[in-house]
């Protein structure tokens, strides 16, 4: 009796010690960097908990810092102390990080797993592979809400409304960031859609965005966190302001805020993790590990049942169902319906990966005078 | 020590040493000891205040990074003249080449290129796009034509028996320096064997500048090079990136080419390095200066106004009751005790266009529905806010400097015939000011310094420099810029408080007692 139950023990031991063994070269502790916000939170509820839960002793912290990420893993990289293991960040700044040398370089089809569909995982993902540090996420756009009672029968249908004072007067929120702000201005000065771009690298070409700009300075709120403006216009002190359109969504659809949604000249753009060069390799194992589970077929297409960004992999998108709680279909609020892509502005996430530094450098000095 | 002895005019102890000698050893033993027992603080203070400091003061000088990246472009340049007017000739772009194909190897080109971007708007972007091109240049021909012209050029391990041989090196020295930097990054960057890897088009051209050079060796296979088209690294460049036609590029590089520079303290007062000189930024660049005189202008109204509301405040709970005064000290500290951000965010609640104020204020009439206030996003908003949040500040210490103003002299003042104004003004408040004194020092040293409250209720118009140095640290990461307007800020204050030292005297300062 004795003799079995030891043996017994000593079995279920030596199984607890071949599944420890198995997971021993990966680190147990994750730090991941996100926005903060109703983005975060589908992160938690599509990646972070499901994989907690399905991996169990792994702690997984998050940390509100992607718009600082940039400017974070460089100071990181110059301590040579680098606390994040995964980072979420735009398209253009995971290019800089690529170029800086401060993310590191992926083989997709290595790392990440396959479409459920047996594509490859460089075809599922196709074009949004912006880099070769980035894995994508998801497709979002930055776009503008306005207050539906506040705008009477005269709902705006063009971006140009956020420089059209006369018709919309009261104050506006704008990204304390050149981004979207510098298109959207040179776009309502008459600069064809296609030029933009081409305009937006000359001085001459800044100089007219910024004169354009200057027009509503006054009537502008700057945020730097894209929660402000659903906040903001939930208070009434904005009739209109930029957001990203999940946080739109969430104003709208779950909290019933009397908020209209303005798609004309939404800037689409890409979002998705880099895993910041030099990660020891526990570390670098579980990210890994982590990363391939976060961003497969099912895992993309079940954050989109919490917030209304497309998943960036083919294979996710007929998976694409209702919304968790609400049970409302989540396809008609994607940036990528074809009722809100009328009129879609991709943005180059290459200029900005090579003019960012000067267009931010110009746009605060313009903010501070 | 008791039977000291005079001997020849000299004061000796029992064991005959001299009593001088004595006494300094045993004052010297103190000494040390003081100095152990304050050793802890000492040391703390030193390693985690003085030396950052210290650090900070410097990196508002440090210009290493460029050159560290680009050392050979500085050399060049040296024989260029900033204000021709003119793009360097060849041999420049030449150096340049080859400095920057190593630091785009490193990925150092796009933080060089962030560092002169300070300087002049547009070299970030010049860097990054050059960055991808430069392994494309066609120099690659050189390359192909040596592998052509004998197989021992692309052979490896060639290359380093050549390369290990003093001989060589002499008479080739830019192909030397070129394979140095070369076999660097294949060990650092690619852990690999610098005998087992194809050098790089750099290093080929290196040894085909050489050539042209005249250089000849007898123990590397003798190649005809001036047959060859040359590529001109020149037009690669202005073909990869027409600014690198731009004189001005070249100046500021030139210019900022130095181990130390002074451009971070230049910028922070709305100046520049230029090839001319020491200019004025363009105007649309100038913001600093006038961020300096704002943060002071509203500095002082935020003191002015603690003092105004302040005072009565003071002189209430040092005169009232002790119950009743101990009731309004717990409402003075109450908000003391309150967080920051949870007392900022209060004001955001209140002051905003559709807050409680404005709301109240058309309620009541005051003011038009269409016409409400703007208190927050500028000004009027930090001041505000800021006056609510330093009032404390200002409160306590005035508190203690009244409480210890004796009653008697009011009354001595008023049995001799002053009414209660003249009583209070000319006995009573003399006597306050060292409180005011001490209260608006601290005030206005820490809102000149103050920070989270302005950006979250400043909006454009009521941010302080210390908003800037945050940017500059966390965002922008200039992290020199941000060194020098804080030493500037240390500076001032420290002015200040000479003045104030020299004004009213340092010695009227009191926080109580």
């Amino acid at each position: 009796m004795k003799l079995t139950k030891t043996l017994l023990a000593t079995s279920a031991l030596t199984l607890a010690a071949g599944a420890a063994f198995a997971d021993a070269h990966m680190a147990s502790d994750m730090t991941l960097v996100s926005w903060g916000g109703a983005y975060q939170a589908s992160q938690t509820k599509a990646y972070s908990e499901p994989y907690m839960a399905a991996n169990a002793g792994v702690n997984i912290v998050w940390d509100e810092s992607s718009a600082e990420a940039v400017a974070k893993l460089r100071a990181m990289n110059e301590s040579g102390n680098i606390t994040w293991d995964l980072v979420d960040v735009e398209a253009a700044d995971a290019i800089r990080l690529c170029d800086e040398g401060l993310a590191m370089e992926i083989d997709h089809d290595a790392m990440l797993a396959a479409g459920n569909d047996g594509s490859t995982a460089s075809d599922d993902f196709g074009d949004s592979i912006i880099s070769d540090c980035f894995i994508p996420q998801i497709v979002f756009s930055t776009t503008v809400g306005y207050r539906a009672d506040m705008v009477g029968d005269n709902a705006p249908d063009s971006i140009c409304a956020i420089f059209d004072t006369e018709t919309y007067p009261g104050k506006r929120a704008l990204n304390k960031r050149p981004l979207a702000n510098m298109e959207w201005a040179l776009l309502c000065d008459g600069v064809a859609k296609d030029d933009i771009y081409d305009v937006l690298a000359t001085p001459e070409g800044q100089d007219q965005a910024f004169a354009k700009l200057d027009t509503i300075k006054n009537d502008v709120i700057w945020w730097s966190a894209a929660a402000e403006t659903p906040q903001l216009l939930a208070d009434g002190e904005i009739v209109m302001g930029s957001t990203y359109n999940g946080r739109l969504f969430s104003a709208i659809a779950e909290q019933g805020q009397p908020i209209g949604m303005l798609w004309d000249a939404q800037m689409l753009d890409f979002d998705g993790w880099v895993i910041p060069a030099g990660l020891p390799e526990d570390r670098l194992a579980r990210v890994l590990d982590f990363v391939s589970y976060a961003t497969d077929t099912q895992r993309l297409a079940d954050q989109a049942a919490y917030i209304s960004y497309g998943p960036a992999r083919a294979s996710s998108a007929p998976l694409v169902g209702n919304h968790a709680e609400l049970g409302i279909p989540m396809a008609p609020h994607m940036p990528t319906d074809p009722n809100n892509s009328k009129n879609v502005f991709v943005t180059q996430y290459d200029f900005w990966a090579d003019y960012r530094d000067d267009l931010d450098a110009k746009f605060q000095a313009w903010l501070a005078q | 020590m008791t039977d000291a002895t005079t001997d020849a005019g000299k004061l000796t102890t029992a064991d005959g040493q001299s009593l001088k000698k004595s006494l300094h050893r045993a004052l010297r033993r103190q000494k040390v000891r003081a100095l152990m027992l304050i050793a802890p603080l000492l040391l703390f203070i030193l390693l985690s205040f003085i030396a950052p400091i210290f650090d900070m003061l410097l990196r508002s000088v440090e210009n290493d990074i460029v050159p560290d990246t680009i050392p050979r472009t500085i050399v060049a340049l040296d024989d260029w003249d900033a204000t021709s007017g003119e793009t360097p000739g060849e041999e420049v772009f030449a150096a340049f080449y080859t400095d920057f194909a190593i630091a785009e190897e490193y990925k150092s080109h796009t933080r060089l290129g962030s560092r002169l971007n300070y300087e002049l708007t547009g070299i970030s972007s010049l860097f990054r796009s050059t960055g991808r091109k430069v392994g494309k240049f066609e120099t690659e021909s050189y390359t192909e034509q040596f592998t052509a012209a004998d197989a021992a050029f692309a052979d490896p391990a060639q290359w380093a028996a050549w390369m290990a041989d003093d001989a060589v090196r002499a008479a080739l020295p830019q192909t030397a320096d070129a394979y140095d930097a070369w076999s660097k990054i294949v060990v650092d960057l690619n852990n690999d064997v610098p005998s087992e890897e194809d050098p790089a088009d750099f290093v080929y051209t290196g040894l085909y500048n050489d050539l042209m050079a005249g250089a000849s060796v007898a123990s590397i296979p003798s190649v005809d090079v001036s047959g060859w088209e040359p590529v001109s690294l020149r037009e690669q460049f202005i073909d990869a990136n027409d600014g690198w036609a731009d004189p001005a590029v070249w100046a500021t590089i030139k210019t900022y080419g130095g181990d130390y520079t002074s451009g971070y303290f230049l910028n922070s007062v709305d100046m520049q390095l230029s090839g001319e000189g020491v200019t004025q930024r363009p105007e649309d660049e100038r913001i600093y200066i006038t961020l300096f005189v704002r943060t002071i202008i509203l500095s002082i109204v935020i003191t002015g106004s603690c003092i105004l509301l302040g005072y009565p405040i003071a002189f209430l709970l040092a005169n009232l009751p002790l119950r009743s005064a101990n009731v309004l000290m717990i409402l003075v500290l109450l908000p003391f005790w309150t967080s920051l951000l949870v007392r900022t965010s209060a004001w955001k609640v209140l002051l905003q266009n559709q807050g409680v104020i404005n709301d109240i204020l058309v309620w009541l009439h005051v003011i038009a529905d269409d016409n409400r206030l703007e208190l927050i996003n500028n000004a009027t908003g930090t001041i505000i806010a800021m006056t609510h949040i330093l009032l404390p500040f200002m409160i306590l210490p005035l508190y203690s400097v009244m409480k210890t103003i004796s009653p008697s002299y009011v009354r001595a003042a008023k049995s001799m015939g002053a009414n209660d104004w003249t009583a209070f003004w000319r006995v009573y408040f003399p006597n306050s000011v060292p409180g005011i004194g001490a209260g608006s020092i601290l005030v206005f040293i820490l809102s000149i310094g103050y920070y989270i409250t302005p950006e979250l209720v400043g909006g454009t118009k009521g941010v302080f420099i210390s908003n800037r140095i945050a940017y500059h640290i966390s965002s922008s990461l200039n992290w020199g810029l941000a060194a020098a307007l804080g030493s500037i800020l240390l500076i001032l204050v420290l002015a200040l408080y000479w003045l104030y030292d020299r004004i009213v005297g340092i010695d009227n300062v009191k926080l109580g007692g």
